[in-house]
């Protein structure tokens, strides 16, 4: 016996008795026999619980938990304890898609809040149920101001994260749909490079704010550019930061979209974490993704349902706008309670403690007389600096003392060779902060 | 508390708080020093409560829900297994969760090492030579798996091969993934044992084929017999074959995807290998292919040398599709369900699953009419009962069910049967279970007969009944603020 | 069963076109259309001024559980939309025949002869 499977030999026995068969084979008669696998399968043994928890240990002891200074989309911010308590309930953990919603008010009701937490952020009417992360949530913006314009080429803008850059081209490219980048000048977006392309053929405009660099552009005199273009504006933002920054809805966004990362979550090596998308309620029937809604049942008690369900894939099948099938439900739950937890104040005060820590920072460092700031612009938690100390003599300095911090940005690229990039949240102290300083000034 | 009704913005309080944050130190910043006109102006309206208030709010929604630990949970294709308690424990491992995904390599050759593994794993278990686990869920999978079988067509120069042949039995993810891809459909009808009708492929083969999407055992719990002849077909004719691995549970232990000819595939991890759905994510659906496609796979790569595990990016790759590495410790769950079960133990999943879908296959034929006769695979399709009298429909057994404190099966898919009703009992399920299940089944057939009102009214002892989703449809409430209005102007 | 109309042209895609004077026409959706769709809850129709052209996508007509495109059943100029649908779709439910989608000037009257009659409608649809 196995502890995952109840099958004892006379349950066995009995349930092919009443299948008038003799062996589970039989029930195989289909497969032809040249395709059945009839070997052992070439992976190890079974393992105990203990035995697997010795195995983590020692898997445990080749990693290496760093003093995080790094930032570019996955942030280190405090995490309050009350969400993983509430996040490993089964009842949320273990349950399906919400599709009966009779039994499946909790997670219904925790995605209404969720839209409306998004909804506030970024300023726009409707946020659907959430997306994988924040460079697909930006790639299906595409797809969608594609489908709203009903037209093929998007505008990006070169201080967008690499990473976003090059899941929209995916997508765009096999989608066979075509793209352009906006110049940028200074570290921020050129509008006059955007006056010169916009043309007939754009759907969309992409920017990120903050950028690639930390740098917190100002979009004004954007929207009306391209709004006169009949094309969509598409802000993508970190989440966290519209605490306290204009909201998409100010920048004059038709759509917003982006990471979700900010809102406490583990750096988790990437993921799960989850991306956000936003827009006005005429573009709704082209937004991917689930969409819930507000209702009653037939004894007038409130009540949530999933919606719109007509413009996904399960009905409109190849004439859907998005292949999309689920949402990150559960990490749309995190940030939900995050973001309950937090509240207003406290969102402003994460932003402000990261804004302080960044640049207490971006002095120290500069007072070195080893780093530079090539932009001098405006920031809020991250930042970049050139630099002429050699990255493996920062890389091995810092790790020596457990600091992961000062990310090159050359391994996005050759064009941002010597820039480094730096981000501080809340969580880090100023004993921390001290000792990164004094670690890079040693250096040359 | 099953009445609780609050949303968490009306606990609000301006005054109270549910967080603790470090004091500040270097007040000689402040983020008012940012130019007014970067500033939000904009109202922001979240909750204001006190972490009481949180656990309380949240703990009371989560009751409305219907978890795998709640009880019989047979809803069909979805594969709704136990989600064992190690590999949440293995996933909390602050070691793993903390690791930031730009860290040097030196510092994560642990979590590299299971991320490699996995991949290996993965591919014994497929017979498909490599795999990518960056694909956040299983439509994300096929989404990438047909872009490695676009990117090889192109690659040999041959641009006109974009058409994918889609039974009509598929999931609808199929046909929205092919477009989404810049292909087109070329959907074929199933024959009478809901089975791809051979002569019916023959007829639309032709130099624009760039490859067939099957899912094996079919979305009927079908095992396609012809599966050699099938992928045989789609090769002469410089087709690639794609296998949704969405009941890839039918087959562990059994048969390999690889073994059948099919040359891309996807897996996902919260079906086959016990990662939890999450109530709709996080998934995770990891690409597999053939030695001549694996250089398509995309950015970033987990490769090991020497022992040593590094990150590569190929130029021959067909782009980066994740921000980092998909979702990784979904990754980790289903790495320490493999290493639980081991080799002794996945191979009893198919055919266990197998055998439970068969056992309520029988028992059920008696009430419920078995559109396809013989033996199913993981789950059995039924057309709703086998007495049509007194309208009572697919939807009314379903929601019949949930006062019986069974989830539904899933309905009305596929779309071949009017009335299907969908059932995947899977391996981790007791005989008793079953028994319960068909029992309480074979009661809601007489009450179809005897008080078919009872089954037009059910749900009645669940949170809420049954809901109006016109309403949800026309008036558009998707936030507090949409809510807020409406009843300001409700009055 | 089905609501049929008398007089009426009947497209395969499950629309109708009444001719009210010259080459003016009506233009709207069955009644065995909109049973198939279920509660309607959304309608999206192009503006005045558009031109249509037969067997092409105009619109679409969104219930609860479907979404099916409106196809052009003649070609034309669009003179008028129903804008009372947009606030009120369900009465696409209530009366399809009264409640048209589209006033359309043909463009070439013969288009007619291609569309079925309310007889080889009904057939159609058994």
């Amino acid at each position: 016996m196995f502890k995952y499977f109840p099958h004892t030999k006379a349950d066995i026995e009995s349930m092919l008795k009443t299948l008038n068969i003799s062996s589970i084979d039989e029930l195989f008669k289909d497969v032809p026999e040249s395709v059945i696998f009839n070997s052992d399968y070439d992976v190890p043994s079974f393992m105990s619980e203990s035995e697997l928890r010795n195995h983590f240990a020692e898997l445990s002891k080749k990693n290496q938990e760093l003093t995080l200074f790094s930032g570019l989309g996955i942030y280190d911010h405090y995490q309050p304890a009350v969400i993983d308590a509430l996040t490993s309930r089964q009842e949320f953990m273990t349950s399906y898609t919400p599709y009966q919603p009779e039994i499946s008010q909790g997670t219904l009701q925790y995605i209404f809040e969720y839209q409306s937490m998004i909804q506030t952020l970024t300023g726009l009417e409707v946020s659907n149920a959430s997306m994988y992360d924040g460079t697909t949530a930006t790639a299906e913006a595409c797809f969608m101001a594609c489908a709203v314009a009903k037209r093929n080429k998007i505008l990006i803008s070169s201080t967008l994260n690499p990473n976003t850059v090059n899941v929209i081209k995916t997508y765009l490219k096999y989608k066979e749909l075509e793209w352009d980048f906006i110049a940028e000048k200074d570290g921020v977006v050129d509008i006059e490079d955007l006056k010169n392309k916009l043309d007939k053929d754009v759907a969309g405009v992409v920017v990120q704010k903050p950028n690639f660099y930390g740098i917190i552009e100002d979009y004004e005199g954007f929207a009306d550019l391209i709004k006169a273009n009949k094309s969509l504006f598409i802000v993508n933002a970190d989440i966290s930061t519209l605490g306290v920054l204009k909201s998409p809805k100010e920048d004059g966004a038709d759509i917003a979209c982006g990471e979700c990362q900010s809102l406490g979550m583990p750096a988790a090596f990437g993921g799960p974490s989850l991306g956000y998308l936003a827009t006005e309620k005429t573009y709704v029937r082209k937004m991917p993704g689930r969409i819930c809604g507000y209702t009653h049942d037939l004894e007038g008690r409130r009540a949530f349902v999933l919606t719109l369900q007509a413009r996904e894939q399960h009905i409109r099948r190849s004439k859907a706008n998005s292949n999309i099938c689920s949402n990150q439900s559960l990490m749309a739950l995190f940030a939900t309670i995050y973001l309950s937890l937090m509240g207003k104040n406290g969102l402003e005060e994460v932003n402000n403690l990261s804004y302080q820590g960044a640049h207490y920072l971006y002095e120290k460092l500069l007072q070195t007389n080893k780093f530079t700031d090539p932009f001098k612009k405006t920031f809020l938690k991250e930042f970049t600096l050139e630099t002429t100390i050699p990255k493996e003599t920062i890389q091995t300095a810092l790790l020596e003392k457990g600091i992961f911090g000062g990310i090159e940005l050359d391994v996005f690229g050759e064009q941002y060779e010597g820039l480094i990039n730096f981000s501080v949240t809340e969580k880090r102290t100023k004993v921390e902060i001290d000792n990164l300083v004094n670690i890079l000034e040693g250096l040359s | 508390m099953i009445n609780y009704n609050k949303m968490i913005f009306e606990l609000s309080n301006s005054e109270r708080i549910g967080y603790s944050l470090p004091r500040e130190k270097f007040i000689e910043f402040h983020i008012n020093q940012l130019s007014d006109d970067l500033l939000r102006k904009q109202e922001l309206l979240l909750p204001e409560v006190s972490e009481l208030d949180v656990l309380r709010h949240f703990t009371n929604i989560s009751i409305k829900n219907f978890g795998v630990e709640n009880g019989f949970y047979p809803l069909g294709s979805c594969t709704m297994k136990y989600n064992p308690k190690i590999n949440e424990e293995m996933a909390a491992n602050k070691a793993f969760r903390n690791l930031h995904p730009l860290q040097p390599t030196s510092t994560t050759q642990g979590a590299l090492e299971v991320y490699y593994n996995l991949q290996t794993y993965l591919s014994e278990l497929s017979g498909l030579h490599e795999f990518s686990l960056s694909p956040y869920a299983g439509a994300h999978g096929e989404l990438v798996g047909l872009m490695v079988i676009k990117a090889y067509h192109e690659d040999r120069g041959d641009f006109r091969r974009k058409k994918i042949i889609i039974p009509d039995s598929a999931h609808g993810t199929n046909p929205a993934s092919t477009v989404v891809c810049g292909m087109n459909v070329v959907e074929i009808e199933s024959n009478e044992l809901g089975r791809v009708d051979l002569e019916k492929l023959k007829a639309v083969l032709n130099d624009e084929i760039a490859g067939m999407m099957l899912t094996n055992p079919n979305t009927l719990g079908i095992f396609e017999n012809d599966i050699c002849e099938i992928t045989k077909l789609i090769h002469e004719a410089g087709g690639l074959m794609y296998y949704d691995g969405a009941n890839l549970n039918a087959l562990l232990g059994k048969v390999r995807p690889g073994d059948m000819g099919f040359d891309v595939m996807h897996i996902n991890l919260h079906k086959t290998f016990s990662t939890p759905h999450g109530g709709g994510g996080p998934g995770s659906g990891p690409v597999g292919v053939t030695e001549t496609l694996a250089k398509y796979l995309p950015n970033p790569r987990i490769k090991k040398l020497d022992d040593y595990y590094f990150v590569e990016n190929s130029g021959t790759a067909l782009g980066q599709i994740s921000s980092y590495f998909g979702n990784y410790l979904v990754a980790l769950r289903a790495y320490t369900y493999i290493r639980t079960l081991g080799k002794e133990n996945l191979k009893l999943v198919g055919p266990y699953a197998t055998l439970n879908a068969n056992y309520i296959s029988k028992a059920l034929g008696t009430a419920y009419e078995l559109p396809i006769k013989g033996y199913c695979m993981h789950e059995v399709v039924f057309n709703g009962l086998i007495n049509k009298d007194n309208d009572v429909r697919t939807l009314d057994i379903a929601k019949r069910l949930l006062d019986f404190g069974m989830h539904a099966p899933t309905v009305y898919f596929p779309l071949l049967f009017p009335q299907a009703i969908m059932i995947e009992p899977t391996e981790t399920e007791s005989k008793e279970t079953i028994d319960d299940f068909i029992n309480v089944m074979h009661k809601i057939a007489i009450e179809a007969k005897e008080d078919p009102d009872k089954l037009k009214r059910a749900p009645t002892k669940t949170p809420i009944r049954r809901t109006d989703e016109v309403f949800a449809a026309k008036m558009m409430i998707f936030s507090y603020k949409d809510y807020l209005e409406y009843i300001n102007n409700r009055g | 069963m089905s609501k049929l109309v008398e007089g009426l042209y009947y497209s395969k895609s499950h629309e109708w076109v009444k001719p009210l004077e010259d080459d003016v026409v009506l233009v709207g959706i069955t009644d065995f259309a909109q049973s198939e769709l279920g509660d309607v809850v959304f309608v999206d129709l192009p503006e005045a001024g558009y031109t249509i052209s037969q067997e092409d996508e105009f619109g679409a007509v969104e219930s609860v559980k479907a979404a099916s495109d409106l196809i052009a059943p003649v070609s034309g100029e669009i003179l008028e939309v129903n804008e009372e649908l947009v606030g009120e779709p369900e009465l696409l439910n209530k009366d399809p025949y009264k409640n048209w989608l589209l006033k359309v000037k043909l463009e070439n009257t013969d288009e007619l002869g291609s569309l079925l009659s309310s007889e080889e409608y009904e057939e159609f649809i058994k």
